[in-house]
């Protein structure tokens, strides 16, 4: 087994460290280290996108990535989207709209959609089905996703966010 | 009539906010891989790379000494304990590890147990196995060659032939069909797909040696009949197994049968005293767990000349793989294929099927349709397109000459199928009008003299959903009836339980909704528990589009024993006589005198605190609903596609879907679901494919072979209602999980081949990629 290494983040604005395998992938370091499992895994492979987080402002796969690449950078989840237990325009988005079912993909669309408005305040629907491209949902055909990132977007237009 | 409650009640016909998504866009849900128990340690399956191989030996010394590691499990073990083998859920059985020789390419074949889930794959890698390769079996139509190889050695049959099932009348049947002035065949493929939830398969099994309890957190969308399941297979007293299915990152039958890793993570808690969690990989996931469809089946339309349908013959060849693991309860073992006539009425009909083995995976699931319901509208809407094209006739007009009329339902189907209720042309109406049908042929014409490619495809399908009845379906013997248990608090509040698991259907919100439709009190204080077989009452589970016919139903009639007994308490409290109450939702007034009123709330108190003499305490109700017959949602769904000459790319248009699943109970979610339906209609039509080489060897075994739309090839879905209430249900609904996956195939590969019609185009076989499509292109000198 290959010397463990010290992983130092800033994760939902909060200081954390742990000594891991160099190998450990970042989804696992968040899950089971961490101990936050709204970020999920479904595919291993990049594919999905369930395991999309935020790492320096940007959407990763957390799941094709090692840990210890992470080291000094600062993580943003599905659980860091509340702020003072206000749901971000975004939650309530994907609930207003039906933008979800099962859930799980839930939290990667979540991380991927925070990401486009960042970039993009008055995305057109197309932007907005580019912008989320990279996460499969299997069971709302997308459309109520699409209605739910508008939804934030007219919500939080002007208001800075 | 549903009486409408207020928004504040939200029962039926309400979009009310789903109660599930609080804790899903918060990262809150708790889903199998989310089970974090103390000690638990990881199971991962070391599988087999051939399609075919005979097992010479297994060498688990090396796996065993690499620390971490605390078992190796293999078949031979299994042996012992008289576990290698497993019944399917299809009067067969299953390898849990293979003992002799392996059939299918990612078979199971050992069970490594270690601390970590990384030192659990570690040591994986260091089983060493030994194969000797066998001549493969990969077509199906060669399974029955006295040249193929026996597969099933376990077998008394020396057959690769699983079933031959036969249905209707032949001999009218071929009458009909020597007397028929035209006469249209269709070959179609079914091509063997995946369900892919997009949470995998997975479980966390912790047998407590101190209790001899056994609690299994399992990916299971029947909870109920597993913990049975496990009782039986495994000889552990049903009372000391407890299955807990918590939330379930999507289904689609996927996750109906039991599957090998469960049995095995089971033994290794059993044998170390630990709670195992084994989850699959997403590509363990696709190459060895249920997958779905497989038909190679002929249609054969007979008609008069002027178009009118005389009789429907069937042949269909059936792929189930290396071991019958259909996951399907009916008493049929082509399930219910038999409704493969469609939404049409004709006298007579023949259906037969015949079941092989082959090198392939097991299963035979029912993917997001009650078993073989899919295959069958498919072939019915593709062969009556086909027939428009013999008789040169609009399939629009082909279809309305020959649906089954409004009056005649109940209507007894040719195949036996008593349908409930139907009324296929307002449906069919609806969608003409809102894509504008003429217009658009219209449009079509033109283009073609442009040498424009556009198509039109239609499907009014019919579909059968909601088992049982008791007297076609159970699993295992027990029937298929489905439960809920109402209870309501003295505060007025109420927990539900019932024996199905939403997948993301949302039940935690629209069985609420049936709770205030049905006693009036607010959805929003109705707490839906389901998935924990120590609390809810026995039941079957979810799929087939089940829930709303059966334990919908179920929650109807609880609520409504509820009612019966509020109703003498209200007496009791307005001192007066039952026959003097009126009922509105949430409360029983006098009649005549109507703010003399007792609420629900007030009598649910009362139900704890001031009773009639001689009644007994407390205000709940269970019920096990056995449903008369099952229900027949319907719908037309007509896609308009343009198709790029120089690549073959089929751009999907426009896409109407109008559905009819009878009385409603949450509109947002009904449309979320025909969205989340079509989507998989559209990838199984254009993408989804499990296919193997020569060798066995699977081409779809990873999100980069096996397709999956993203939102950028997912079009806009237009969706609208008409509304035919099932006239056996206590409140008219039908079911609507699977009707878009059901209906909407047909309708992309008719607008594909309508595109390519005047080419001479019949048929082409899913998924409809580029590449087939430029193929045909080429092959008829559109494209050099």
């Amino acid at each position: 087994m290959a010397k463990k290494q010290l992983v130092r983040v800033k994760v939902n604005g909060r200081e954390r460290q742990a000594e891991v395998e160099p190998r450990l992938l970042l989804v696992h370091f968040i899950r089971e280290v961490l101990g936050l499992t709204g970020t999920h895994v479904g595919c291993d492979t990049s594919h999905c996108g369930a395991c999309t987080v935020v790492l320096d402002g940007k959407t990763v796969k957390s799941c094709t990535m090692f840990a210890p690449q992470a080291d000094g950078c600062e993580l943003m989840t599905v659980e860091g989207l509340i702020q003072n237990g206000n749901l971000h325009p975004l939650q309530e988005g994907f609930t207003e709209e039906h933008g979800l079912q099962c859930g799980f993909c839930t939290p990667g669309m979540l991380m991927s959609s925070y990401v486009l408005l960042q970039k993009n305040k008055k995305p057109t629907e197309e932007d907005i089905r580019w912008g989320i491209s990279g996460n499969l949902c299997r069971c709302t055909g997308y459309q109520n996703i699409v209605k739910a990132v508008q939804y934030a977007a007219a919500k939080t237009e002007g208001g800075g966010k | 009539m549903i009486q409408q409650t207020t928004p504040e009640v939200g029962g039926m016909g309400h979009s009310i906010k789903r109660k599930e998504d609080l804790r899903f866009i918060q990262g809150k849900g708790n889903y199998v891989d989310d089970v974090h128990l103390p000690d638990m340690v990881y199971g991962h399956v070391v599988r087999s790379p051939y399609a075919h191989a005979r097992l010479k030996s297994i060498y688990t010394e090396k796996a065993k000494a690499l620390p971490g590691v605390l078992a190796v499990i293999t078949g031979e073990d299994l042996a012992k304990a008289n576990l290698a083998w497993m019944p399917t859920l299809y009067f067969d059985k299953q390898m849990v590890l293979a003992t002799g020789k392996v059939l299918f390419q990612s078979q199971e074949v050992a069970f490594v147990v270690a601390e970590d889930r990384y030192t659990a794959a570690d040591a994986a890698e260091l089983v060493e196995v030994e194969y000797e390769e066998l001549p493969v079996l990969v077509d199906p139509h060669k399974s029955t060659d006295p040249n193929s190889p026996i597969l099933r050695e376990d077998r008394e049959e020396k057959s690769n032939h699983i079933f031959h099932w036969e249905v209707g009348d032949k001999a009218a049947t071929d009458k009909a069909f020597q007397d028929a002035a035209v006469r249209a065949n269709v070959h179609a493929v079914f091509q063997r797909c995946h369900p892919a939830p997009l949470e995998t398969c997975g479980c966390v099994a912790d047998f407590n040696r101190a209790t001899g309890r056994l609690t299994v957190y399992l990916t299971s969308q029947a909870p109920h009949a597993h913990r049975t399941l496990f009782a039986l297979v495994g000889g552990i007293p049903e009372n000391n197994i407890r299955v807990v299915s918590p939330d379930i990152g999507g289904g689609f039958g996927n996750k109906v049968p039991i599957y090998p890793g469960y049995v095995c993570a089971v033994v290794a808690s059993l044998t170390l005293g630990r709670p195992v969690k084994w989850i699959e990989t997403r590509s363990e996931n696709l190459q060895s767990t249920g997958f779905a469809r497989d038909y190679h089946m002929t249609a054969e339309l007979a008609a008069d000349k002027d178009g009118k349908i005389q009789a429907l013959r069937v042949k269909t060849l059936a792929d189930h793989g290396a071991f019958n693991a259909a996951a399907q309860p009916s008493k049929f073992p082509a399930g219910l294929f038999s409704i493969c006539t469609g939404a049409y009425d004709y006298p007579t009909a023949f259906c037969e099927v015949d079941g092989v083995y082959t090198n392939k995976a097991p299963g035979g699931i029912a993917y997001r349709c009650s078993f073989r319901v899919t295959e069958a509208a498919y072939l019915i809407e593709r062969a009556v397109d086909v027939l428009a094209q013999e008789l040169k006739v609009d399939p629009v007009e082909l279809r309305q000459k020959n649906f089954i009329q409004p009056n005649k339902f109940p209507y007894k189907s040719p195949l036996g199928w008593s349908f409930d209720s139907g009324n296929y042309q307002a449906a069919m109406d609806l969608a003409l009008k809102k894509v504008g049908y003429a217009e658009l042929r219209k449009e079509q014409e033109e283009k073609r003299k442009k040498g424009e490619l556009m198509g039109i495809g239609v499907s009014s399908f019919v579909e059968i959903v909601g088992a049982g009845p008791a007297h076609t379906f159970d699993i295992v013997g027990i029937k298929m009836f489905d439960s809920a248990e109402i209870r309501v608090h003295p505060t007025g509040k109420a927990i539900c339980r019932m024996g199905t698991k939403s997948q993301g259907q949302g039940h935690e919100t629209t069985y609420a909704q049936i709770v205030a439709q049905e006693l009036g009190i607010p959805a929003a204080d109705v707490t839906v528990e389901e998935g924990d077989t120590d609390t809810a009452p026995y039941g079957l589970g979810t799929y087939a589009s089940r829930s709303t016919p059966v334990s919908g139903a179920a929650t109807a009639v609880a609520a409504r024993k509820i009612r019966e007994k509020a109703k003498k308490i209200a007496a009791h409290l307005l001192e007066c006589s039952e026959e003097d109450l009126e009922w509105e939702p949430g409360k029983f007034y006098v009649k005549g005198a109507p703010s003399k009123s007792k609420t629900i709330q007030d009598i649910a108190f009362a139900a704890y605190t001031n009773l009639p003499d001689g009644m007994e305490a407390g205000l709940e109700a269970v019920d096990y609903y056995d449903p008369p017959n099952l229900t027949f949602p319907f719908g037309t769904y007509i896609c308009v596609v343009d198709i790029d000459k120089g690549t073959g790319e089929v751009r999907v248009r426009r896409f109407v879907a109008v559905d009819d699943c009878g009385n409603v109970i949450n509109p947002m979610i009904v449309d979320g679901q025909i969205h989340g339906g079509l989507t998989e209609g559209l990838a199984i039509a254009f993408m989804q494919q499990i296919d193997y080489d020569e060798n066995g060897n699977v081409q779809g075994g990873s999100f980069m072979d096996y397709l999956l739309p993203t939102a950028v090839e997912t079009p806009h879905w237009e969706t609208d209602k008409t509304c035919t209430p099932s006239p056996h249900h206590p409140f008219g609904a039908k079911g609507v999980g699977e009707s878009p996956n059901v209906g909407s195939p047909a309708a992309f590969v008719n607008a594909v081949v309508d595109a390519l019609a005047h080419l001479g185009v019949r048929h082409i076989d899913m998924p409809v990629s580029p590449w087939k499509v430029w193929t045909i292109l080429k092959e008829k000198g559109v494209v050099s």
